[in-house]
C-alpha cells in the first residue's frame, strides 16, 4: 500500500493535522488509530475547558474531539480504527496491524507522528510498601470512570498535582468518594491554578505541597499511606510523617511523549521533552516526518495542540508537493530557567510562534530573547510556571537579521 | 469598612489571581488583577451568586454510558443535587451530541445534554 501522507494517531493531534494537510491540498491521506474510536483521550476527558482558545466557546472533551471528527468524516479523509503501528522506517516505511489485514506497510511520502503521551507509572515512582489493588494512574481511573461507568474506590489519596489528578478529584468526589488528599512533591502545583480553584478548594480537598507519599499499607487491597513532608532536597521528613486511611492511591506524577516509534526510525530526542528535535514546522530529523501534539512535548491546553498540529500538517502538505528547501536559519538554547523550546530550531524566516516551559515559578520576571548577545525580544511575565506553557513569536524581521545563528532563551528574575 | 477576597479565575486556563474589593453588604466594589473583563463577571457571580457547569455521566439502556454536561451554569450549592439528578437518568443508547437528557435541572431553568455519541464502546 502507498500514500501520500500517514498520520499516526487519531487523536486531536493527528485530527487536525489531517484537516490542515487536506486544506492544503493533500487528497491520499490515511489515518492509523490503535483505539475503536477516532478522539484520543479527549474521549474520557469528559470536563469543560477545552476550545476557548480554538473554538472560542467552552467545550468539554468529547465536543471538541467531535468537532475534528466531523470535520475528518466530511472531508472524507480515510482513517483505520483498531489499528496498531508496529513500525517507522528511516525510508518512511509504516507497519502496522489490524484484525482484517493482518500485519501491512504503508510506503508513505511523508509522516506525521501524533501519538501522544503516556502517564507515569507507579513503576517509576519508587514508592516503598505493599503492591495491593487499588493503585491507578489518574487517566486509567479516568477511563473507568468516565467511559466504563466504574468506580475504582471509595476513599482516595492522589499523589501528584498534574491536571488529571485534580480533575479526577473533583470527579471522583461528585460520584461520592472521600478524596483525603492531593500530595504534591514540588513547593507548587503541576496544575492549572483555576484547576486547584474548581477541583479541589471547590470541595475543601487539602493540596499537601512539598508531600509524598512513601509507604503503601495493605495487602490484598490499599489500606492507606503514609505520607510525608520532604525538605528542600525533596528527601521525606521523618518526624513530619502521617497515615492516611484510604481504599485507593491515583498518581498524577506527569505525562511522557510516546515515541518508541520515533527512536525505533532513528530520530533522536530531546532529553528534556522527551520528544524529536524539531524546526518550526515540527518536521524531524528525517525529511518528511513530521511530529506535533503531546508526542512531541507535552501541552496544556488541547487547543495548543490543534495549532501546532496545522502547523505540521502544512508543512507536510508542502513537503509533498516538494517545495521544502531548507536551511538552518538558527538554533534556541535555553538557560535553565527555561527548560526547553519547541522548535528546538528554526529553519525558515517566517513568523514563528516559539513555545517553552519553565523550570520553577518566576514573579515579575522577564522573557528575553537574544541573538548572541543582542537582545532581540523582551517580554515582562507577572508569573511564570512549570505547570504553564508560555510562547513568544519571533517575527521574521527579528529572524532575517540574525548576525548569527544562535538564539537564547532566558528568564530575567 | 470594605472587605477584601482573593480570588483564582476559573473562566479560563490563564487562571488570574484576582483581589476583589466588596462593600459592607457583600456587593463587588472593585476587580483588580484581572486580565479580561469576564473575570468581572466571574467576581461578580463568585461573590454574589457562585455558580459551575457539572459535567459527569449518564448509564445508557444497554450498561455503558454517555458524557453529559449542565448546558449552562448551576448554583454550586446545587451541584451535588444535580449530580443525583444525573445518576437517576437511563438514556437511551442512541443519544448523540446535543440531546437533552434532563430539562431544567433541579428547576435551575438549565437542561442537562450529551456531550459524547451514544455510550462509550
Amino acid at each position: 500500500m502507498k500514500a501520500d501522507l500517514v498520520i499516526i494517531g487519531g487523536g486531536p493531534a493527528g485530527m487536525a493535522a489531517a484537516v490542515a494537510a487536506h486544506e492544503a491540498g493533500v487528497r491520499d491521506i490515511i489515518i492509523l488509530e490503535r483505539d475503536n474510536a477516532l478522539g484520543g483521550i479527549l474521549r474520557q476527558c469528559i470536563h469543560n475547558g477545552f476550545g476557548l482558545h480554538r473554538f472560542g466557546e467552552e467545550l468539554t472533551g468529547p465536543e471538541y474531539a467531535y468537532r475534528y471528527e466531523t470535520m475528518v468524516k466530511e472531508l472524507g479523509i480515510p482513517y483505520m480504527l483498531d489499528t496498531m503501528v508496529i513500525e517507522v522506517s528511516e525510508n518512511k516505511i509504516v507497519t502496522a496491524m489490524n484484525r482484517e489485514r493482518g500485519i501491512f506497510e504503508i510506503e508513505a511520502k511523508a509522516i506525521i507522528l501524533a501519538m501522544g503521551c503516556r502517564e507515569r507509572p507507579k513503576g517509576a515512582l519508587g514508592i516503598a510498601g505493599t503492591r495491593p489493588a487499588g493503585i491507578f494512574t489518574a487517566g486509567t481511573a479516568q477511563k473507568f470512570v468516565n467511559m466504563k461507568g466504574y468506580m475504582p474506590g471509595k476513599q482516595v489519596v492522589i499523589l501528584g498535582s498534574g491536571d488529571i489528578g485534580l480533575i479526577m478529584a473533583r470527579r471522583m468526589t461528585l460520584e461520592g468518594a472521600r478524596v483525603m488528599a492531593v500530595c504534591e512533591l514540588m513547593p507548587y502545583s503541576g496544575g492549572l491554578a483555576r484547576n486547584i480553584e474548581q477541583c479541589l478548594n471547590d470541595f475543601n480537598i487539602p493540596l499537601r505541597l512539598s508531600h509524598t507519599v512513601v509507604e503503601i499499607h495493605g495487602k490484598e487491597r490499599v489500606e492507606g499511606v503514609t505520607i510525608a513532608r520532604v525538605d528542600e532536597n525533596r528527601r521525606p521528613i521523618k518526624e513530619s510523617e502521617e497515615y492516611i486511611p484510604c481504599d485507593t492511591l491515583l498518581l498524577s506524577c506527569g505525562l511522557i511523549p510516546e515515541n518508541e516509534l520515533t527512536k525505533g526510525a532513528g530520530i533522536s530526542l530531546d532529553r528534556v521533552t522527551g520528544g524529536a528535535v524539531v524546526d518550526g514546522e515540527r518536521e524531524t530529523e528525517i525529511p518528511g516526518v513530521f511530529a506535533c501534539g503531546n508526542v512531541l512535548h507535552v501541552h496544556d491546553l488541547v487547543d495548543y495542540v490543534s495549532e501546532e498540529s496545522v502547523i505540521a500538517g502544512q508543512a507536510a502538505a508542502k513537503y509533498i508537493n516538494g517545495e521544502s528547501e531548507k536551511a538552518l536559519v538558527a538554533r534556541i538554547s535555553v538557560d535553565g530557567k527555561v527548560r526547553y523550546t519547541v522548535p528546538q530550531k528554526i529553519t525558515e524566516t517566517a513568523d514563528t510562534e516559539v513555545y517553552f516551559r519553565v523550570a520553577n515559578v518566576y514573579r515579575d520576571a522577564k522573557i528575553i530573547v537574544k541573538d548572541g548577545e543582542r537582545v532581540i525580544l523582551s517580554k515582562k511575565a507577572q508569573k511564570l510556571a512549570p505547570a504553564e506553557m508560555e510562547k513568544v513569536k519571533l517575527t521574521s524581521e527579528m529572524l532575517s537579521s540574525l548576525s548569527g545563528n544562535e538564539i537564547s532563551f532566558s528568564i530575567e528574575v | 469598612m470594605a472587605k477584601e477576597r482573593l480570588l483564582t479565575c476559573i473562566v479560563c486556563p490563564r487562571g488570574c489571581q484576582m483581589k476583589i474589593t466588596l462593600t459592607d453588604d457583600g456587593k463587588v466594589e472593585a476587580v483588580e488583577g484581572n486580565f479580561c473583563k469576564r473575570g468581572v463577571t466571574y467576581a461578580n457571580d463568585e461573590c454574589t451568586n457562585p455558580r459551575r457547569t457539572v459535567t459527569s455521566t449518564v448509564v445508557c439502556k444497554s450498561g455503558g454510558v454517555a458524557a453529559v454536561k449542565t448546558e449552562n451554569t448551576v448554583p454550586k450549592g446545587l451541584v451535588f443535587e444535580v449530580m443525583k439528578a444525573i445518576n437517576a437518568v437511563v438514556a437511551p443508547d442512541d443519544v448523540t451530541v446535543g440531546d437533552v437528557v434532563i430539562e431544567n435541572v433541579c428547576g435551575t431553568g438549565v437542561n442537562v445534554v450529551v456531550t459524547s455519541n451514544g455510550p462509550a464502546k
